[in-house]
């Protein structure tokens, strides 16, 4: 066709109840090109793809594709139009095989696993990919999950592929094989839209950019026209900075002093080996590694919530030395080490959803209450002040958490602990999955705690951030330490190396 | 010997209802969703199956009625109504999406009522005595194959002395693990229960899968019911043996790890826990002790499964929530 533009949207508006997810929006997605959406939290971008998926539909506006308007349904009639879309959580069963996964409503060929398997082999050459059609999906790794999905996608034919924040799981060089394959797929022919947080992700894999902000359209440009400051403008609306500051603290000295630190889980396997590391006060220790290289366990042990087998966790109490093994989680809280651990739904530890904010302080304080009655004073002006001081958007200190944006209730989170007056602040995934602008307000407050001669503990994903923010960085594989590097000198490949194998060695060979 | 091949006969005879009860449930819970309704629907299976053969036999008479169509009558009677309440169940959790606990649970109580009162209700009305005429009976508990074949000594009697129904649910067995192993449909239908929303992007019609899950799971269930009745009863109404029957069958779908082949021995297993008080005498226990026995295995069963870590063996990921599609 002329101007071999696959899906074209026109005018859609999408409500969930009296909140605007999308407002008349305008996008054009054409073959043999990369186009990348971006926004920030709560901008609709999901929303709009689940519209050319099927999940939704619009509640205004018109879909066409190839030219001709057409009404998407349900997933049923997204396939027959070639769209095919990889969702941020994956959608496979984990008892199936990725073969029985690939056929899963594929109703006009006899059921023929043998079959499935060699046609998904023959995929898998022409792209590059390396999965085994036959193992099941729970003995599969993060990113071969995701090559089973976008087999999945392409197995039904798909030529234009939606792939809703695809990296967020991966390591740099999962993420540049993927977008090897993305290159791929785009010089035969193929539409993708790519909806990321990560701009230097946009720079490299993208032929143009969509943005959208506050479920509005605000324009589209090429790549190679644009630049990450530019991009965060027109998402925020603002001109904002976009370099987080590094100070160095004059005086670091050790608070915390672990050796040896190995812990099992119940089925007996080690979870953490020999672990040794010093975190400093007035240092951010950045901690880096693949997603369940035992970060969590590791920030468990430290706050008294995961049994530890062996090995010593030595607190500087002011002055005099503490061994934090074995002691209660309170014990531990109250001699200031603090936790704002978010897990990947948020709610799961720490806060509670149904309840407002100044309850969800009080979850700190209950045990300040005279008698069987507690105190709600000071919760309530200490909500106030978070409210306040971090710019959390709510209507008031009694609105349930749950119904805040994703980035509000990690400022709420992340505030309370601050305001404990912590020595150390323990920190995992405290910007994931929120937009740039808030995730800078929560560099700024780590960066603000370091400088007051916190000891910062950081596990990040995004080793972008990790080597900006962090003065030096811890990086874990398999539950060992692989090694600790200076933030300021290392490289992203090196880290990357070391995030696969210990010490970084394996890369090279 | 002869004690022992009594106690395995009666172990079958009891354990056929809580095959077509565990089978029945398997499929439901194979959809996703957790029916804790089918100790009431076993109990309506019961009082509509005999319901049923009763009027059939009363309208045409004890001299020209076919023991065949009773048996059938008995069967449809049965389904019909376990399919019936499979159908509520279905409406309110998968349209209505209320919690699927609170109405298995109301499902349950309803069932009882309805079953002892449709069963009371026959026996008042009858003048206290509903019962299939002896010919009839026959027709349930006799063995199916040649009376030659029953006399084989050992053997006979275990493999071919049972009624049909052992036969109709060892089929229904084979039958349902083809379908849930080798169909395609029976894939899609493992995948709604494991992942509604990977099934739904895929292009399957989850609501279709889980009512006609729910409802065949229902219908099947019942049928236990009715077997219960037909058989163990003596076609007799009886308001008290069916009692427990359908929890038990709820425990043994996690005991048979939701595989319909295993349902086969364990629910024999467990009707030899149910009547072994009164064939196999052990001195100096008491019989009350004795009567827990079944329960007991249930509670080591499920802490034991609830230890197994082997991915391949666990529930339904999705078993007991119910899925919408624009949730977010």
């Amino acid at each position: 066709m002329a101007d071999n533009c696959a899906v074209e949207l026109r005018n859609i508006t999408k409500r969930f109840g009296s909140v605007v997810a999308n407002s008349g929006i305008n996008l054009q997605i054409k073959r043999g090109e990369v186009l990348s959406l971006l926004g920030e939290n709560g901008s609709g971008k999901t929303t709009l793809m689940n519209m050319l998926a099927g999940i939704y539909q619009p509640d205004e506006g018109e879909i066409l594709a190839d030219g001709k308007v057409v009404a998407i349904n349900s997933p049923k009639d997204s396939y027959a139009l070639g769209i095919g879309m990889i969702h941020q959580h994956y959608k496979l069963v984990d008892v199936f095989t990725a073969a029985q996964n690939i056929i899963l409503g594929i109703n006009d060929e006899k059921m023929d696993i043998k079959k499935t398997s060699s046609k998904v082999r023959e995929i898998c050459q022409r792209y590059g990919f390396d999965i085994d059609p036959d193992e099941k999906i729970y003995n599969m790794s993060v990113s071969q999950k995701q090559t089973v999905e976008i087999v999945k996608v392409l197995y039904r034919g798909a030529d234009i592929l939606i792939l809703d924040e695809p990296t967020a799981v991966l390591t740099p060089q999962e993420t540049e094989k993927l977008f090897v394959i993305l290159r791929n797929m785009r010089n035969d022919g193929k539409a993708i839209i790519i909806i990321t947080h990560k701009l230097n992700e946009v720079m490299a894999i993208s032929d143009k950019v969509a943005v959208l902000r506050k479920g509005e359209y605000i324009g589209t440009v090429n790549t190679c026209e644009t630049n990450p400051q530019k991009l965060t403008d027109m998402m925020v609306g603002r001109a904002v900075t976009l370099n987080i500051d590094r100070p160095k603290y004059a005086d670091p000295k050790p608070l915390l002093k672990i050796e040896g630190l190995t812990c099992v889980d119940k089925e007996g396997i080690k979870k953490l080996e020999d672990v040794s590391f010093e975190a400093m006060g007035g240092e951010i220790l950045g901690i880096a590694g693949i997603a369940g290289s035992g970060q969590k366990e590791l920030l468990e042990c430290l706050t008294g919530l995961y049994p530890i087998q062996s090995g010593t966790i030595k607190f500087d109490n002011d002055g005099e030395e503490v061994n934090l093994v074995g002691m209660a989680p309170m014990q531990i809280k109250n001699m200031g080490v603090g936790m704002a651990f978010v897990p990947e739904d948020r709610l799961g530890m720490g806060l509670v959803g149904s309840m407002g904010m100044t309850s969800n302080m009080m979850l700190r304080s209950w045990k300040n209450g005279k008698g069987p009655l507690f105190d709600k004073k000071a919760p309530e002006s200490l909500a106030r002040k978070i409210w306040k001081e971090l710019e959390v958007v709510t209507p008031s200190t009694s609105f349930p958490v749950r119904r805040m944006s994703g980035g509000n209730i990690q400022k709420v989170l992340v505030g309370r602990e601050i305001a404990s007056n912590p020595k150390v602040l323990l920190s995992a995934y405290a910007v994931r999955g929120l937009d740039i602008n808030t995730s800078y307000t929560i560099y700024n407050l780590m960066t603000e705690q370091k400088m007051k001669g916190v000891a910062v503990v950081f596990v990040g994903e995004d080793l972008d951030v990790l080597l900006e923010l962090s003065d030096r960085i811890l990086v874990l594989c398999g539950g060992k330490v692989s090694g600790i590097v200076d933030a300021r000198t290392t490289t992203k490949e090196e880290v990357g190396f070391m995030m696969t194998s210990i010490g970084g060695k394996g890369g090279e060979v | 010997m002869t004690t022992l091949i009594a106690l395995v006969v009666a172990a079958v005879t009891f354990g056929t209802v809580l095959m077509f009860g565990t089978l029945g449930e398997i499929l439901t819970e194979k959809s996703g969703n957790l029916n804790l309704g089918v100790e009431g629907i076993m109990y309506m299976g019961g009082a509509f199956g005999l319901g049923g053969a009763f009027y059939y036999e009363k309208a045409v008479g004890a001299a020209a009625s076919n023991g065949t169509v009773a048996l059938i009558i008995a069967i449809v009677a049965a389904f019909a109504i376990g399919a019936l309440a499979g159908l509520i169940f279905s409406f309110i959790t998968v349209t209505l999406r209320a919690n699927q606990n609170v109405t298995g649970l109301a499902l349950t109580i309803f069932g009882t009522g309805v079953g002892q009162f449709t069963g009371e209700f026959m026996r008042v009305k009858e003048g206290g005595y509903v019962a299939l005429s002896n010919n009839l009976k026959e027709v349930f508990v006799k063995p199916i194959f040649p009376q030659a074949l029953v006399n084989i000594p050992v053997v006979g009697k275990l493999l071919f002395s049972h009624n049909i129904f052992l036969y109709l649910g060892l089929i229904l067995a084979l039958v349902m693990h083809f379908y849930l192993t080798k169909t395609r449909s029976g894939l899609y239908l493992r995948s709604v229960g494991e992942s509604p929303s990977t099934a739904d992007t895929a292009g399957i019609n989850i609501t279709v899968y889980k009512y006609l899950a729910t409802i065949i799971g229902g219908g099947i269930s019942a049928i236990g019911g009715m077997v219960y009745i037909t058989t163990t009863a003596g076609c007799v109404w009886n308001h008290e043996g069916l009692a427990g029957v359908g929890w038990l069958a709820v425990a043994l779908v996690i005991f048979c790890m939701w595989k319909p082949l295993n349902a086969v021995w364990g629910s024999i297993l467990f009707g030899a826990l149910m009547i072994m008080y009164l064939r196999l005498y052990i001195p100096g226990l008491p019989t009350e002790i004795y009567k827990i026995l079944p329960y007991v295995v249930t509670v080591i069963v499920l802490v034991l499964s609830s230890m197994r870590n082997n991915r391949e063996k666990q529930p339904p990921m999705s078993l007991g929530l119910n899925y919408f599609r624009e949730e977010r």
